[in-house]
């Protein structure tokens, strides 16, 4: 793994990453100015959100969509606000 | 068994292409390299090799998809003159960047506009700071060999650079000459099978190519690049050593024609070198201390080897293919210039900016340099730095 401040002699060749699935270790929430919040109480359970989701940080476990959004992921992009059909989900200055 | 043959050089390097039989060919065909493509891909119609040969629909594609054949494991090439390598420009980068040893032979030609089609260096010279390893050739056997030694220098573990292979357009392209080819077998034993360390294909080892290179590490691939390319230079000697041993032809860095003696001397890339060593030939029957010295490698530059030959003549001149537009001289000149400036050379250099767009180039001019060469050293005086030889005014 490549580490930040590794020098030449070490990381591989011609900008290769040379493992699989590493996006996920690269946290883009820092780049969100509004980040969605999803009110449970409203949610039809649709699955819209989590299906458009850009970055899968909309999360569903056993069948239900969960209000805990991996911010870790999340750009705030909105299209999960815009998407829903019952707007419960809420664009909430960071 | 080698055998004696006679082919354009388009044809040799054809021949090369087909002794090689890379996994993938991307090429589009442009004047003078055509010959070269069309004959290889009769290969491909006719089954005797065993390559994927993708038909692209600009140069630009050529290279990408070269690049890409290249980044998932085969052994890929394309061939390419002039504006097809012009058109191919952002993706040179990309190819050296990346690391890929493609070989790739450059027919050099003239670039637009005005519109051109004949020799000059132009195309190769405005890419040698792409990170391809840069190869010239007098004829077609030097050609020919040149492309085969080039797989071996990209692939090596300790280069992993793209070569270029530049042979002068139509006059070496489209002449027939006779040269030796190697044996199919040997040549199939020469390179072995190309196995890349990393590569697209490996689905148990999954990797990335071409991501993005930021402020972090981007500086630190480049320096790679550059460590590459100082590498290379063993790479080439070594390849050349066990070239030699194939075919009894000897290739170094540079050929060095009647300097032992010399006093005046030229420096000459591809094709032009021949019609020198005519014009040296000519002068020592005169009692004329005259020699030459042909680049063959040029990218990587062996500045230190050159500088150690040339130090000991009077006056230099560096004849340069291809205008810089500096208003300081080609780009050979700078680079002669410049590492004889780094020992303090006590020698005189001049330039020659010659032969744009085939211009023919003929023994008498090559002998009217040596000429003002001599007469720089009787008056001491340089009249011009940077001289164009052969234009009307």
């Amino acid at each position: 793994m490549i580490k930040p401040g590794d020098g030449y002699k070490s990381i591989p060749k011609g900008g290769l990453i040379l493992e699989g699935g590493n996006a996920k270790r690269y946290n883009t929430g820092g780049w969100r100015t509004k980040k969605p919040v999803l009110d449970k109480d409203r949610c039809i359970n649709c699955h819209l959100c989590w299906a458009f989701c850009p970055d899968v940080s909309i999360l569903s476990k056993d069948g239900v969509v969960s209000d805990q959004i991996d911010y870790d992921h999340c750009k705030g992009c909105g299209i999960c606000a815009n998407e829903c059909p019952v707007n419960a989900i809420e664009m909430v200055k960071e | 068994m080698s055998s004696k043959v006679a082919l354009t050089g388009n044809e040799a390097l054809a021949q090369a292409m087909r002794q090689i039989n890379p996994d993938v060919v991307a090429a589009y065909p442009i004047t003078p390299q055509t010959a070269m493509v069309q004959t290889f891909s009769q290969f491909v119609a006719d089954g005797e090799v065993d390559t994927e040969y993708v038909t692209v629909e600009s140069e630009h594609s050529a290279m990408s998809a070269t690049v890409g054949a290249s980044a998932a494991g085969a052994r890929a090439m394309t061939a390419t003159a002039a504006n097809g390598l012009a058109l191919m420009w952002e993706v040179l980068y990309i190819a050296s960047g990346t690391r890929l040893p493609i070989v790739m032979p450059v027919v050099n030609r003239a670039l637009s506009g005005p519109i051109n089609i004949h020799c000059d260096h132009s195309d190769a010279m405005g890419a040698r700071d792409s990170g391809w390893i840069q190869l010239y050739a007098e004829n077609a056997q030097e050609a020919y060999d040149n492309a085969i030694q080039a797989l071996r220098i990209s692939e090596h573990k300790d280069v992993m650079l793209p070569t270029m292979v530049n042979l002068d357009g139509f006059i070496t392209s489209h002449a027939v000459e006779s040269l030796e080819i190697l044996a199919d077998s040997d040549v199939k034993e020469f390179i072995g099978e190309y196995k890349a360390e990393h590569h697209l294909l490996d689905s148990k080892n999954p990797i990335a190519v071409g991501p993005l290179d930021l402020q972090d590490f981007y500086f630190e691939h480049k320096m790679q690049q550059s460590i590459a390319m100082e590498n290379s230079k063993e790479v080439i000697l070594e390849v050349a050593k066990e070239y030699k041993e194939l075919s009894g032809r000897e290739y170094e860095f540079f050929e060095e024609y009647k300097l032992d003696d010399a006093e005046i001397g030229i420096v000459a890339l591809n094709s032009t070198a021949g019609t020198a060593k005519g014009a040296v030939d000519n002068l020592r029957e005169q009692g004329v201390k005259a020699g030459l010295l042909k680049i063959r490698v040029y990218r990587p530059f062996p500045g230190e080897e050159i500088a150690e030959v040339l130090k000991s003549l009077k006056a230099v001149a560096v004849l340069d293919r291809a205008e810089s537009f500096s208003t300081n001289g080609g780009p050979v000149f700078g680079d002669i210039r410049s590492i004889l400036y780094n020992i303090k050379a006590d020698v005189e250099v001049v330039n020659y900016i010659y032969g744009l767009g085939g211009r023919d180039i003929k023994v008498g001019e090559i002998e009217s340099v040596y000429r003002d060469l001599e007469e720089i050293i009787d008056s001491g005086n340089v009249k011009n730095r940077v001289s164009h030889l052969g234009v009307r005014e």
